[in-house]
């Protein structure tokens, strides 16, 4: 037998069985979220702590919330990037948090491996909350979460993915995932963003189900589940690309490309958006956006990555 | 005092020599091999049986970090790292702090050296000053300083004005240009080979086009120059069509690749393993390969280690904080041996890749067994197998992907001068 998973570091290291887990676990969860008072005391007496070492809103309040109503006490802990190579070393200052009694950290860090390194020196379960341009799990599953309940199904699906795919981490996470539940990747964006050839095969993870792309109108034509990414401005949009403006014009999403998309099909972003630059700000008004829908499952299905690491449970009585 | 070596196998690479027998020294000094030798007045006698009698390795490519990042390696325990390596001489590389861009800094390393050392030390000087690729330093009152040969080595020149001017000028001095090929355009904030490791760990990658580019423009300089530029620490598959196009040009160059590029791949960095963090990266089995036949053909002719130490405050941490390099002065002579094992070189043919041709490069004499050569003399036993644990190490740091795997081939004794020195 396996060793069991301890660290929700990666989609890469999940099997189908373990993804399907979470969601399961996220589906049977969510129904609390629903409730007078939301709020069981399955975690009551856990600490968690987030490692952030990057800006975030959705993600962290994400984590904290389903914290929250799993009764699990909550620390923070914000660094800026800057900071990272003066003070504290970061191995340091997970012992120092062990110390102070933390069950789980939850770690969102600028360089990938990070949750991955502190993984090999901790004795507590770790979440990887984003770890640079490498994956976003949690992202993962909720993209997944939101796919099963809109679409019914997370097989043999075209998903199509636009914008940033070699940067993003939501991207690399999504190709795997998608691919691992029996559905097809495309991605699409411009070249330079793209996957380099050699790094391909590592995304394919069978013969036909991973596609790079350079025409983002076929890309789109049949897809089930179009996802766009943001630009991520911060960090290198703008020496990568000649401008935003062409980006919009050229891999943007709008309004006059409804007439080939498929009916049925939904639309999806990880936000936080970048509107008029990856979509046109018309299109929030149309049903077929499910973005919202997306964050609220972020919720639920970090309310089972807590619940699974910390009690080792794959499923879940509702008692009271 | 007289010293008779019996029964090894003798390779002197300076006389094309390998063959079974004995080696007699005196007074330091070598006094000839043969067959048989019988003499009755030899005051020691070492029985070499199974084992071969080697001149001193020359390695070309080592960072004693000294000056200035002493915890991680200082001139004492760097050559003796060398000698339980086999390597009886070294030239270090000139990126210490202060970088070695003056004479101060190159008499401080010679000074120490005599003083400190176990093996011979020349010290490589910058190109550059401050190893910034803007000016071209005093490369006569270098050489004068103790210098064999000048390097920005960990970037690149990468400007082609620059490094043409280094190669005309040292012309006059006879000094080595070493070049560190990488665009750094191309590979700037690169972690390990680009492929599918770098998109599986989310790390950018360094392309090859990254060294292979670098090589070119340096070959083409070095023709117009007429003078002879050294590649170093060659790692992709993807520069053999060009050394061979330069072979045919004619144009003077000389090409190195060092032990981990024909043994290890980029499966290494898995699970971000800083260990195997270094730079060029290891590429993949295809590059393995190729590095191995082009050392075959002679393509590539010389080994030298990159001995890079770093301590866990340099590795323990994040891979993309991690600096890169990995020790190598102790693994020379284990993994080289396996281009012997696996047919890609005779004996001969690599002791002329580690003491021969790595010697022309810095233009000193190779140690040798003719006669009146002093003694500088290694014996090794190719078939004894052993773990590399942290205590056999003699760097003060312990980098390396090695670390308790277990090696094939070790440095028996060594002789230098009047000294037998055994290795335990």
């Amino acid at each position: 037998m396996a060793l069991k998973q301890n660290h929700l570091l990666d989609i890469a290291s999940l099997s189908k069985e373990e993804i399907k887990e979470y969601l399961n676990l996220g589906l049977n969860l969510k129904e609390i979220l629903y409730r007078p008072i939301p709020k069981v005391p399955t975690l009551r007496g856990k600490l968690i702590i987030h490692l952030f070492y990057e800006p975030s809103t959705r993600t962290r309040f994400s984590f904290d919330r389903a914290a929250k109503v799993l009764s699990a006490d909550t620390l923070a802990f914000t660094a800026k990037g800057s900071s990272i190579e003066k003070g504290e070393t970061l191995l340091d200052t997970v012992k120092n948090l062990e110390a102070i009694g933390a069950d789980l950290f939850i770690i969102r860090h600028p360089l990938a491996g990070a949750p991955h390194f502190i993984a090999k020196h901790s004795k507590v379960p770790i979440v990887n909350a984003g770890d640079g341009t490498h994956e976003h799990p949690s992202q993962a599953l909720l993209d997944l979460l939101t796919i099963k309940e809109k679409l019914g199904t997370l097989s043999d699906l075209k998903v199509t993915i636009i914008g940033d795919i070699k940067h993003s981490r939501v991207a690399h996470s999504d190709i795997l995932a998608f691919q691992k539940m029996g559905s097809s990747v495309y991605v699409t964006g411009p070249a330079p963003l793209l996957p380099d050839p050699k790094e391909e095969s590592y995304f394919r993870l069978s013969e036909k189900t991973f596609k790079i792309c350079y025409n983002l109108r076929k890309t789109i034509k049949d897809a089930d589940v179009i996802i766009a990414l943001r630009i991520q401005k911060e960090r290198h949009g703008k020496a990568l690309i000649p401008s935003f403006q062409e980006y919009y014009e050229f891999f943007g999403l709008k309004p006059q490309y409804l007439d080939i998309i498929k009916p049925g099909a939904i639309l999806m972003h990880p936000g936080p958006i970048n509107w008029g630059i990856e979509l046109s700000p018309e299109l929030e008004k149309y049903p077929f956006q499910v973005i919202l829908d997306q964050v609220e499952n972020g919720v639920a299905i970090r309310m089972a990555i807590l619940l699974k690491l910390l009690t080792g449970e794959k499923t879940y009585e509702v008692t009271y | 005092m007289k010293l008779l070596i019996k029964n090894g196998r003798i390779i002197d690479p300076t006389q094309n020599i390998d063959l079974k027998g004995d080696l007699l020294i005196e007074n330091g000094k070598i006094v000839g091999f043969d067959k048989n030798i019988e003499i009755n007045d030899a005051i020691k006698i070492i029985e070499a049986k199974g084992l071969w009698v080697l001149p001193g390795l020359v390695d070309i490519h080592v960072h004693l970090r000294d000056p200035g990042e002493e915890w991680k390696e200082d001139i004492e325990s760097g050559t003796k790292a060398a000698l339980y390596g086999g390597v009886l001489r070294l030239a270090c590389m000139p990126n210490t702090n202060p970088p070695n861009d003056s004479p101060e800094v190159t008499s401080y390393i010679v000074k120490k050296s005599k003083e400190k050392g176990y093996v011979k030390v020349y010290p490589i000087a910058c190109i550059t000053k401050g190893q910034k690729g803007e000016e071209i330093t005093e490369f006569g009152r270098l050489k004068e300083a103790g210098a064999v040969g000048v390097s920005d080595d960990g970037k690149w020149v990468q400007n082609s004005e620059i490094m043409k001017r280094a190669l005309f000028y040292a012309k006059h001095f006879d000094l080595a240009v070493i070049s560190h090929c990488e665009d750094q355009n191309l590979s700037q904030g690169g972690q390990i080979n680009e492929g599918i490791y770098s998109a599986k760990l989310g790390l950018k990658g360094k392309p090859p086009s990254a060294e292979v580019i670098a090589v070119i423009r340096d070959l083409i300089l070095a023709k117009e120059a007429q003078k002879s530029v050294h590649l170093a620490h060659l790692s992709t598959k993807e520069v053999i069509p060009f050394l061979k196009w330069a072979k045919d040009e004619g144009i003077p160059f000389t090409a190195e690749t060092c032990p981990h590029y024909f043994t290890l791949t980029e499966k290494e960095v898995d699970n971000y393993n800083t260990l195997a963090k270094v730079n060029p990266p290891l590429r993949t089995e295809e590059d393995v390969q190729a590095i191995k036949e082009a050392l075959k053909e002679g393509l590539i002719d010389i080994i030298s280690t990159d001995h890079a130490p770093h301590s866990s405050l340099e590795k323990e941490i994040e891979f993309e904080l991690a600096s890169p390099g990995m020790i190598g002065l102790q693994l020379l002579l284990p993994l080289s041996l396996n281009l012997v094992r696996d047919g890609y070189l005779t004996p001969l043919q690599l002791a002329k890749y580690l003491i021969t041709n790595p010697s022309k490069v810095i233009r000193i004499e190779p140690p040798c067994f003719k006669k009146e050569a002093p003694a500088e003399i290694i014996i090794i036993d190719p078939e004894e197998e052993y773990i590399l644990t942290e205590d056999f190490i003699k760097s003060k740091s312990k980098n390396t992907p090695f670390l308790n795997k277990k090696l094939k081939g070790r440095v028996k004794k060594v002789i230098l001068n009047d000294n037998i020195i055994t290795l335990d």
